[in-house]
């Protein structure tokens, strides 16, 4: 039955304990909707035959409702109308009370991404691993405008709001991947803000996080590392990577878009920035290399000048790799079409 | 409410036209020429230019809802880019909303009706008469103005901080939308005014026509909500023109009071909307089931009822806006009991045919769709109001086709029921009534295949202001665009037979329907003055079909 209702009305499978709930109300208020406008519309339309004009001018019977009448227009429907209010109001309290021991992951909207991180560590872009049959709560904000987080197969929702946390929750009952859509409009690429959340087995959610661990403790040694004890990496960007954390690039400048005491590498290569001056510029290896040099000659507006000159203190090579590194720092594309795995940010 | 005894031979009877035709022309040819026309005081001539302009911009908001639906006939790009398709569904939405749903029936039927069913001379104030309909167009001309120079890409509802941030230009339309508040304030303080002050001997608080207590609940809400709105739309063009900081955060300000700000008014203008057609469709189905009203006071009070509840129950947007779960409950409660007075409504409706004589004309073909419509749409409504169903329906393709059920349906039946009713009324010529069978059939259909199918995409979970989508919403996608084809097709034969009627249409006698309701009682076209002679006085209510030997013994059911 639920199968067959649920083909028939075009529902996404369910996945979620919630999904569960609201299809059952869904159901019942879908077919007494059916049945009442089939009953109105046969009494009208057997009215329109049995009453149909039979001479011009023809007069009628004076016909008024009586109070029994009018006490079962306002009654019978009321009593529908609170009956649903009741049940979909304690499913709409359920969907609103996460459980005390939800697992966190905060999720940021941003045209036109999803970023979610775990407070243990790992962070995603566009795609949500989640464990099955654990109730996991969303913190949700927003960067820019307005979005909204919806999973259909679990038909939850919610806003994300600049400048607050929103929250909901959701326990997904079986593995598999699941599309995530935006629907508040935040311009013009709102229909290509898609991600996934990948919904794991208890086992290999373990194993999951573990290695996601491992991966981000591997990402910060090799970033610390000292350059002198291991051998030179075949990349630039790589190399970059290391001079960048060796002279201490990162004390003041961060690599996931977050401004810190200057601005984020993440991006930096291409984007416009205004200078202190008002002038824009677009940034390109001669500027940022000019910003490691003399950094007070073209301060981009907002951040203090207090960066100290490199002017001695890198080679030239050196110099090239941390050009290389920033370079590489972009924004992840929106992707379309189907998932191609996670796309993590390295962890600093 | 029990009928008087003392009846007239025949109510509906005009006085013979011949005799007075020499010294009253109709309104029609009372003055010929263009200035006549423009500068009239004339509340039939200001509402034969309000259905002349509303039909235009109705033609506008049709030509971009039939962009959007041939853009969504693939799932990548079609015919136009991202930016265009922005552009055009937030101009589909605010030229139907602003310049065609809420100025239709109240500008051109409203105008034309309400003093000719109260037997006035005019409206009360005929000068702020005209200037609503200058307002409205100077509104008009700005918003438009806007959409040529850059257009606009929020969507009609304007939620901020995408409204103050988005490089398109914001401030020509929502000014205009501003300039068309006040229009919209002038109109309804007129009717106000009009109803408690110019009603004819006779015509008591429970005698008015049903369409008249409609247009007094719809005039109410326009003056109470619609400065709201003006109030809302001023500080959107502030915060993106000079960055006032209201509704941003990254100065301070809060998004989600944008969201009820707008939705006090918004929420309430559904109402504006579809109280009219409400209004409509009661003296349609009376005057073509030739019986009085079933339950004229449970009609008259549900009309106010809605009116107020629905003032309270704008939170039941902002279901997943973060908006606690106690607010939430207190709205969808309120939501409920609009969902009440509707159904009484409908019930009456549906009794009002009970012992009646059905004349199976295209006013009461659409009287079909339109009690299909508000049943439908009205009860997905109310299933929206359970607060749990709309966590998975909110913002997808289902709230598009609920208001296009209940708000946008309800309101093209009864603006097409009103047009083939009053046609004869108000241009004295007679439509085709075969054609206008045909189209009123096309219609109903076209309205239903295009909407069903989007029914279905929201339960399947597509976002509404999509321009590419996942390639398994495509079949009904397609559905919906050959649907609105179908529609477009119905508008177009309408218009066809209504403009062949208009200027070669046979001569329509003075109340070719027979009907009771007050309006016909005068010549149609009527004089510039209503009535010739004396005030007339009225001794029954309206649509009172009751021969008049049995007048006196009412039949409770």
């Amino acid at each position: 039955m639920n199968e067959l209702l649920n083909t028939f009305l075009f529902l996404p499978e369910q996945a979620s304990t919630f999904a569960e709930r609201v299809d059952r109300l869904h159901y019942f208020v879908v077919s007494v909707t059916m049945l009442s406008s089939l009953a109105v519309g046969t009494a009208a339309v057997f009215f329109f035959f049995r009453y149909r004009k039979r001479k011009p001018n023809q007069t009628t019977e004076y016909v008024v409702p009586s109070v029994k009448t009018e006490f079962l227009f306002v009654s019978l429907p009321l009593f529908f109308f609170l009956t649903w209010f009741v049940i979909g109001f304690r499913d709409f309290v359920f969907v609103s009370t996460p459980p005390k021991d939800a697992m966190d992951v905060y999720v940021m909207g941003k045209q036109w991404m999803w970023k979610f991180s775990y407070p243990e560590g790992p962070n995603g872009v566009n795609v949500l691993h989640v464990p099955a049959n654990r109730p996991v709560r969303l913190l949700i904000t927003s960067r820019d405008v307005l979005h909204s987080f919806f999973v259909p197969a679990f038909r939850i929702k919610m806003d994300a709001i600049p400048g607050r946390y929103t929250q909901t929750w959701f326990e997904a009952t079986k593995p598999g991947t699941y599309q995530i859509l935006c629907t508040e409009y935040c311009g013009l690429s709102h229909s290509k803000m898609l991600g996934e959340v990948v919904v794991l087995a208890p086992e290999e959610w373990d194993a999951w996080v573990k290695e996601q661990r491992k991966g981000a403790l591997q990402n910060r040694q090799d970033a610390l590392a000292d350059l002198s004890l291991v051998p030179h990496p075949a990349r630039m960007a790589e190399q970059g990577q290391k001079v960048a954390a060796e002279v201490g690039c990162f004390k003041c400048h961060t690599v996931n878009g977050e401004p810190h005491i200057g601005p984020t590498f993440l991006g930096l290569y291409g984007r416009t920035e205004t200078l202190d001056t008002g002038r824009n510029i677009r940034v390109d290896e001669a500027w940022i290399t000019q910003s490691m040099m003399d950094p007070g000659a073209h301060l981009v507006a907002g951040y203090p000048n207090v960066m100290p000159t490199y002017q001695g203190k890198l080679t030239g090579p050196q110099t090239a790799a941390i050009v290389e590194y920033i370079k590489t720092l972009r924004t992840p594309d929106i992707r379309t079409g189907a998932s191609q795995g996670p796309t993590y940010e390295p962890i600093q | 409410m029990s009928p008087s005894s003392s009846i007239a031979a025949e109510p509906g009877a005009v006085p013979a036209p011949d005799e007075h035709h020499e010294h009253h022309p109709s309104y029609l040819v009372d003055g010929t020429t263009v200035k006549s026309w423009l500068l009239t005081l004339d509340h039939k001539r200001i509402g034969v230019m309000y259905l002349i302009w509303v039909l235009l911009f109705f033609l506008i908001g049709g030509i971009y809802a039939l962009i959007v639906r041939l853009e969504l006939l693939t799932p990548g790009p079609t015919i136009i880019d991202a930016m265009t398709y922005n552009r055009a569904f937030t101009m589909h939405g605010v030229v139907m909303i602003f310049l065609f749903m809420i100025p239709a029936i109240p500008g051109a039927f409203g105008n034309f009706m309400l003093p000719l069913m109260l037997g006035a001379k005019d409206v009360a104030f005929p000068r702020l008469n005209l200037l609503s309909l200058y307002l409205l167009l100077t509104g008009a001309f700005i918003a438009i103005w806007g959409m040529i120079n850059g257009g606009m890409d929020t969507g009609w509802t304007f939620y901020t901080p995408y409204s103050t941030h988005t490089t398109t230009t914001v401030a020509p339309i929502l000014f205009g939308a501003f300039i068309i508040g006040f229009s919209s304030i002038a109109t309804g303080l007129n009717f106000i005014v009009t109803t408690h002050t110019m009603r004819a001997p006779g015509i008591t608080w429970f005698k008015m026509p049903l369409f008249v207590w409609a247009m007094y609940a719809t005039a109410c809400i326009q003056v109470l909500a619609t400065p709201v709105l003006g109030l809302v739309l001023l500080l959107v063009v502030g915060e993106h023109l000079f960055h006032f900081g209201i509704f941003d955060p990254a100065q301070g300000g809060d998004p989600v009071l944008f969201q009820h700000l707008f939705w006090f008014y918004s929420h309430p203008a559904v109402y504006i909307m579809v109280l009219p057609a409400f209004g409509v469709m009661s003296e349609v189905v009376a005057a073509f089931s030739r019986k009085n009203i079933f339950g004229y006071r449970a009609v008259a009070f549900s009309s106010l009822g809605i009116a107020f509840v629905g003032f309270f129950a704008w939170g039941h947007h902002m279901f997943v806006s973060g908006q606690s779960t106690f607010n939430a409950g207190v709205f969808a409660v309120l939501t409920m009991l609009v969902g009440v007075f509707t159904a009484i409504k409908v019930f009456n409706w549906v009794g009002t045919v009970y012992k009646g004589a059905v004349d199976f004309k295209t006013p009461f073909a659409y009287f079909c769709g339109f009690l299909y419509f508000t049943v439908f749409g009205g009860m997905t409504g109310v299933a929206f109001a359970t607060a749990s169903l709309d966590v998975p329906w909110h913002d997808t393709y289902f709230v598009v086709a609920h208001f296009h059920f209940i708000m946008v349906g309800a309101t093209i039946m009864a603006f097409m029921a009103a047009l083939h009713y009053w046609f004869p009324k108000m241009f004295g010529k007679m439509y085709h009534e075969g054609w206008g069978l045909v189209s009123a059939a096309l219609i109903i259909l076209g309205f239903n295949a295009t909407f069903i199918p989007q029914f279905l995409l929201g339960n399947a979970g597509m976002p509404r202001r999509y321009y590419e989508y996942p390639e398994r919403f495509q079949t009904l996608n397609v559905a919906s665009t050959a649907g609105a084809s179908l529609l477009a097709f119905g508008f177009l034969i309408s218009a066809i037979y209504l403009t062949y009627a208009l200027v070669y249409g046979r001569r329509a006698a003075s109340n070719p329907w027979r009907s009771r309701g007050y309006e016909w009682m005068t010549e149609s076209p009527p004089p510039t003055h209503n009535f010739v002679g004396p005030q007339p006085t009225y001794s029954e209510e309206p649509h009172f079909y009751v021969e008049p030997q049995k007048a006196e013994v009412p039949d409770a059911v």
